[in-house]
């Protein structure tokens, strides 16, 4: 009806047009409409023409027309035909809107909306990513079932794309091709988890809301991506962020066990309820150990607090609920502040972070208390506001701040919205029930509320009173006095039952008035509601249990009144009570227990917030906003009673990356080296570089053998991993703190050409890590610096270099503000480290930095600053350094080299020494010298490393084939010719050494 | 998640519809109407509405409902997030956010929807994205290298608007002279947050165009100076059916910078049915229907305090309303931000020009209340 309705607003003649227009087939036969539709027909026809000229300006013109019609929600379907020919327009901005045409009609021209298949196919396979995304978005909204195969192939492919953006794509499409057919979920599954492997931060969100979507259950495929998840969200897109919060919070509580357990005392113990199941933990679980919380919980924990500052509300509340239902007790409080500041943010906003906030408030006073002001009503706020800001305040009263509450409640009460006004009476009844200090005041005040001039307000306050009354009767036989005069001004309905009630209770109380009031109700007892009919009888029954003497002709009176009511439910309980009361030889035993049974003592009914059960759905959600579990909702499950195998997490790391190894493993090498080096240098001051440089390449080489041994160490047993994790975070702290400083590009260039980094490097190959001198602590007056290449993709911008810095303070006073200051050459692209405010006596930390040396080994000249000192030092990259590894096939590799041929190439007959003749050595000594990666062969006499340099990626190529001597012929074939016979200088020198 | 959007205007009438996934008839919407007229306030419409087989949230902007269509549960807030976002950009592209530049610009508005949403889910949200995508209509395309901040402050709450035109990659790093006052803060997603963990400034490099850098909190430790203060007398009498009004405005710890935009709005009970007042500075209206006086004083003159003053007319026969109205005050102050945060340095990195910048502080009233 409201369509019609609707469109009849639209206004004058042209809504009639409208009309007509919206059902074609039927509205022919409407003569009304009719005369004005032919000439509508004609604008159709008009469009249609303009479609089929040759301009396209006149095409354009005509599809905006459309896309006017489909925004009105007017149906254009019947030019279909003519649409959809343009869809292999060369008009971008055309073509844009045939798709939007395309995807609102192709479901109802399924035939028709064939044609044009084709076209999408044809466009996945363009080489720009933005046509080929655009491909699949069109083609994957197209709700056309015959086409599911050739979706289910496109999303396939567009997730192995070299565009994350693309590939961000493919995961939209998965959920549609999921809805419109979900017999392939199987096949769906598979591209999820590929996808979620997925390292780029474009993907992540859109991924996991695909696998929330398709396959919420798998809780499996996640495992191994947990930890990357968790490092990659502060970047992610903040839509992203939201969604993979919440499917976050899911998973720890699959995963982790209770945080709550430990801390579970007196305080919990009023929450029982809630945490039934883990109150019967409890016991076994405290007595066998300690509560340690799983690195990969705190993990989580650590990386979204952050986003408590992110501008995006959702968010906000999406770390709001995951530390609620997550974190520590003790740490749930640190959401607060920032809940509040959603407060202050849209009306919309703050409704459901109000509604969240009065749940968290039941169950956790001590969060809200300081902010209570926050929470004081404003005259103009909306009612809901308004309503939902007196729930918090009276969930937040105790006896502290209860004056400064009343006293607000004080001005509600006289508020000009009386709906609002009786909520506060409502309000003020609950804090006097749960504060018994301040129950006579509330009731007195109540009291004082009678004489009231507004009747809701009055109306509220008897039900209130009534209510209190009930709690401790004894006291206060005035009151009721005082209402039963009120009485006959009160017409509220509600109220008056609540009188009524009240004088039936506590008639032996008012033994005077109740007959009285009893007597005045038998003549109005046919005008009156059902609620007060109901309570007339009630009264009626129980005076003439007490007073039968007075009351017994009333009370026939009104049963008999009773007895034919209208309403089967006064019939029903004037029949009851008849048969109750007035003993006959009908009635059974139960009339002698009819005093026990009417006027026994009543428990006093408990004033509990609306929000008491709201938190069995998780907060933040749609279901805890509506009070109802909405459709797709999933059940935040319960804590692990035990932890499941947490290795499931780990993540196998083929070949072990130097900086990836256990945390005081890495400290203690760090400290070998740092001490070989010391003595090295402390004993010979005076002695050559050359002695110097050989003592480092010992250090390194001990070295190598600590990190070859401390993985096999401690791969296998599970109890192990508590010490590995840390290291693992420590290192994707690097990560993280640097991701940060990458945010830019994302705003920049619609974060595409970013991502393409991951092209087929292979982030971590093997390499020994040399630590090189920076600065040394005589120079650096105190601070000594050394830094290493950890040879991983630099998170900075991918033609950069990553360098890690260790800064140690050998001085005896701390150093502050240590920074980076000019650098030279001028146009060298140096990322710096954030500035450190203060390092320690004896302190060292390790800063990451990016430098983009442009593929040439000059150093990299820089200062080094402290507050008060510069010191000028230089980064001089050995050749290899200025690689990345890639991996690429044999044949690939073959490939490659035949098309640098000829001056790319770069050979060498080299003599090795006999110890490096092996496989393994050969390995070695090349991954020492550079960063490239092991091409598998097939001939043993032939070893292939594959890499490119990292500012321009041009491939470099070396290949290595033994001779029957001990002499090789090493090739390199590379379009850096200089880069090329600088690597084989190095290379050869590292094969002549033993 | 998201599924259809309508947008309604104050009469009802459903002007713009969009389907992310299937259609789904507008006939959904009567159920929002039937809650709307129970609200009688558009304002009071609760955002999160449940029917039969959909759920609906809306917001209200500009006189205009965003009502969105949703089937399966999700976070109210984002999808509330992202219809603001929607008029945000809006406004962004064509300067306001109203029934007529929405319908003009209908083609555009439809392609900003179709880029932000992708099956129900936000695509690319972000203002400078959209616009390399979607040309705003009539848009002047200079790249000139001007960096402006606007500090505007209400109350203890704040926001630091950023108006950026930088060409190139600029790496910008502002600093506070008392980052301390700084109780709360949210950033735009391209500030560095643990910068500003560690060091208290903010580092980022900026999209182009106008965005919100950051919004902040001041401790309420630090009493807020409130910059002007009100003598006012409202009083109703019960014989004569008449009522008297008396309100002064004076200038209080305003640092010596004049108090502009001065205006007073009153909610006036139901039962005052006009106004017969005089206003020493400035005019004032009173709106019988709505109920509202408003008082625009303009500028604070400090020697010759403004004030309004006279009779209210009351209608007979009802009872006086018990609760005087409260007073809403808006003013602005130029050159002043009354938290007291000064903006100490903005440096850029990454880029060779030299840029223009300048700072500009306003103070103004956000919600100041005043109970009578």
């Amino acid at each position: 009806m409201s369509t019609g309705v609707s469109y009849n607003d639209q206004g004058g003649a042209e809504a009639a047009v409208e009309a007509g227009q919206e059902s074609t087939p039927t509205s022919s036969s409407t003569g009304a409409a009719f005369g004005l539709f032919s000439a509508d027909f004609k604008k159709n026809e008009d469009l249609k023409e303009m479609l089929e000229s040759n301009k396209e300006s006149l095409k354009l013109e005509a599809m905006k027309r459309i896309v006017g019609l489909i925004a009105k929600g007017k149906s254009a379907s019947e030019l279909f035909p003519a649409v959809v020919k343009n869809v292999a327009s060369k008009n971008i901005e055309l073509k844009k809107l045939v798709y939007v045409y395309l995807v609102r009609y192709a479901e109802k021209q399924q035939d028709l909306a064939l044609l044009s298949i084709s076209t999408f196919q044809r466009a996945l396979k363009d080489p720009n990513q933005f046509i080929r995304a655009s491909a699949l978005r069109v083609l994957s909204s197209i709700r056309v079932p015959i086409i599911v195969p050739i979706m289910m192939l496109a999303i396939k492919e567009a997730a192995a794309d070299l565009s994350p953006y693309v590939r961000k794509t493919s995961a939209h499409a998965i959920q549609k091709l999921y809805s419109l057919d979900p017999d392939q979920k199987e096949q769906l599954i598979e591209v999820i988890e590929k996808l979620l492997k997925d390292k780029s931060t474009l993907v992540a969100g859109s991924v996991v809301m695909a696998f929330e979507e398709v396959c919420p259950d798998r809780i499996d495929l996640i495992h191994k991506n947990y930890r990357k998840l968790c490092n990659l969200l502060v970047d992610v897109e903040e839509w992203g962020q939201v969604v993979i919060i919440s499917m976050l919070t899911r998973y720890a509580r699959t995963q982790f066990t209770s945080p709550w357990t430990e801390v579970r005392g007196a305080e919990f113990d009023e929450n029982k309820a809630f945490y039934d199941s883990d109150s019967e933990e409890k016991k076994d679980q405290t007595e066998a150990k300690p509560y340690v919380m799983d690195p990969d919980h705190r993990l989580l924990l650590r990386n979204t607090k952050p986003l408590l500052q992110s501008r995006n509300t959702a968010v906000v509340m999406a770390v709001a609920q995951l530390y609620w239902h997550l974190a520590p007790k003790h740490e749930v409080s640190i959401v607060t502040k920032s809940l509040v500041r959603l407060l202050r943010s849209h009306r919309e906003v703050q409704y459901i972070v109000l509604q969240n906030i009065a749940t968290m408030s039941i169950q956790r006073k001590g969060m809200f208390e300081p902010f209570i002001k926050s929470f004081y009503v404003r005259s103009t706020d909306a009612t809901h506001i308004k309503t939902l800001k007196l729930e918090i305040l009276t969930n937040l009263a105790n006896e502290a701040n209860i004056s400064t509450i009343l006293r607000e409640f004080q001005t509600y009460v006289k508020s000009q919205d009386k709906a609002f006004a009786a909520a506060t009476i409502q309000a003020i009844g609950r804090c006097a029930t749960n504060i018994s200090e301040v129950t006579d005041t509330c009731l007195n005040g109540l009291v004082l509320l009678l004489s009231n001039r507004d009747e809701t307000v009055v109306a509220e306050s008897i039900v209130v009173i009534k209510k209190l009354l009930q709690t401790q009767p004894t006291q206060h036989g005035d009151i009721i006095k005082h209402m039963a005069k009120l009485f006959d001004n009160v017409t509220v309905p509600m109220a008056r039952a609540s009188i009524l009630w009240l004088m039936g209770e506590y008639c032996e109380k008012v033994p005077k008035i109740a007959p009285d009031v009893l007597r005045k109700m038998a003549k109005t007892f046919t005008a009156e509601e059902d609620i007060v009919k109901l309570q007339t009888v009630n009264l009626a029954a129980k005076l003439y249990l007490t007073n039968s003497k007075q009351t017994k002709l009333l009370t026939q009176y009104i049963l008999n009144l009773g007895k034919y009511d209208q309403n089967y439910d006064i019939r029903d309980r004037t029949r009851f009570i008849r048969q109750l009361i007035v003993p006959n030889e009908k009635s059974g035993a139960l009339s002698k227990y009819a005093r026990r049974i009417l006027l026994a003592p009543k428990p006093a009914p408990g004033l509990e917030s609306a929000f008491k059960d709201r938190d069995r759905y998780q907060l933040g959600t749609l279901s805890h906003s509506l009070n109802l579990k909405a459709t797709g909702y999933q059940e935040l499950p319960d804590w692990p009673a035990v932890a499941p195998d947490q290795s499931v997490r780990n993540v196998e790391i083929v070949e072990p990356c130097p900086c990836v190894c256990t945390e005081s493993g890495s400290e203690s090498e760090e400290e070998s080296s740092e001490d070989s080096e010391k003595t090295s240098s402390d004993s010979g001051k005076s002695s050559s570089g050359s002695e110097k440089s050989s003592s480092e390449s010992e250090s390194d080489q001990k070295k190598k053998k600590k990190t070859k041994k401390a993985p096999q160490k401690k791969s296998k047993p599970a109890g192990d991993r508590y010490t590995e994790i840390p290291a693992v975070c420590h290192s994707l702290k690097h990560c993280l703190f640097s991701q940060n400083d990458s945010k830019k590009p994302t705003f920049r260039t619609s974060g595409i050409s970013l991502f393409y980094m991951s092209f087929q490097v292979t982030t971590s190959s093997f390499g020994p890590l040399k630590t090189y001198e920076l600065l040394h602590h005589m120079t650096g007056k105190g601070l000594s610096a050394k830094y290493h290449f950890p040879r991983q993709p630099c998170l900075f911008q991918p033609s950069m270099v990553a360098v890690q810095v260790i800064l140690t303070n050998s001085s005896d006073h701390a150093l502050e503000e240590i920074h980076i200051g000019d650098q030279s050459p001028a146009s060298l692209n140096i990322h710096c480290f954030n500035t450190i405010e203060r390092l320690e006596p004896g302190a060292s930390v390790t800063v990451s930095m990016g430098i983009d040396f442009s593929d040439s080994t000059q150093a990299a000249n820089f200062q080094l600053c402290t507050k008060e000192d510069q010191f000028s030092v230089s980064i001089q990259p050995a050749v290899g350094e200025l690689l990345m590894a890639s991996t690429m096939t044999e044949q690939d590799f073959c490939k490659e080299q035949g098309k640098l041929q000829g001056m790319n190439e770069t050979s060498a007959t080299i003599t090795m020494a006999t110890a490096n003749a092996s496989r393994q050595a050969i390995n070695k000594q090349v991954l020492s010298v550079a960063n490239v990666g092991e091409v598998p062969s097939s001939q043993n006499n032939f070893s292939r490393f594959a890499g490119q340099t990292v500012s321009s990626r041009a491939l470099v190529l070396v290949s290595l084939e033994l001779s029957e001597s001990s002499g090789a012929l090493l090739t390199i074939n590379t379009e850096k010719s200089v880069m090329a016979s600088m690597l084989l200088q190095d290379l050869k020198q590292a094969f002549a050494q033993a | 998640m998201i599924h259809s959007l309508f947008v309604i205007n104050h009469l009802g009438d459903i002007f713009l519809e969009k389907h992310w996934k299937s259609v789904i008839s507008r006939s959904v919407c009567d159920y929002f109407f039937e809650a709307r007229e129970k609200a009688v306030d558009p304002e009071n419409v609760p955002p999160v509405l449940q029917t039969p087989h959909h759920y609906l949230i809306s917001i209200y902007r500009g006189k205009l409902f965003f009502l969105s269509v949703i089937q399966t549960e999700v976070p109210p807030l984002f999808v509330i997030e992202f219809l603001h976002r929607v008029a945000d950009t809006f406004q962004d592209y064509f300067g306001e956010c109203s029934e007529s530049v929405i319908s003009d610009n209908v083609v555009i508005v439809y392609e900003l929807l179709e880029e932000m949403l992708d099956n129900g889910f936000p695509l690319a949200t972000e203002s400078n994205v959209l616009k390399e995508m979607i040309r705003p209509p009539n848009i002047l395309r200079s790249v000139v290298n001007t960096l402006t901040g606007t500090t505007v402050s209400a109350e203890i709450q704040g926001v630091i608007e950023a108006c950026v035109k930088l060409s190139g990659m600029p790496d910008l790093t502002m600093s506070f002279m008392n980052p301390r006052l700084l109780d709360d803060v949210s950033f735009h997603p391209c500030v560095r947050f643990r910068r500003w963990e560690s060091e208290r400034v903010l580092s980022f490099i900026p999209p182009d165009g106008n965005f919100t850098l950051m919004t902040y909190h001041i401790s309420s430790q630090n009493l807020v100076a409130i910059p002007v203060y009100v003598k006012q007398s409202i009083s109703f009498f019960e014989a004569g059916s008449c009522g008297r009004l008396d309100i002064t405005i004076g200038p209080k710890q305003t640092m010596g910078k004049t108090v502009e935009d001065l205006k007073v709005t009153v909610h006036m009970p139901k039962a005052v049915l006009n106004a017969n007042l005089t206003a020493s500075q400035g005019n004032y209206t009173y709106d019988f229907t709505t109920k509202l006086l408003v008082w625009d004083i303009g500028k604070l003159n400090p020697q010759k305090l403004p004030n309004l003053r006279g009779s209210l007319s009351m209608q007979t026969g009802v009872p006086n309303p018990e609760e005087n109205p409260s007073l809403n005050i808006d003013l602005k102050i130029q050159q002043l931000a009354i938290s007291g945060l000064k903006v100490s340095r903005l440096d850029m990195y990454g880029e060779t020009y030299k840029p223009f910048k300048g700072v500009k502080y306003v103070t103004k009233a956000g919600k100041f209340q005043v109970r009578t």
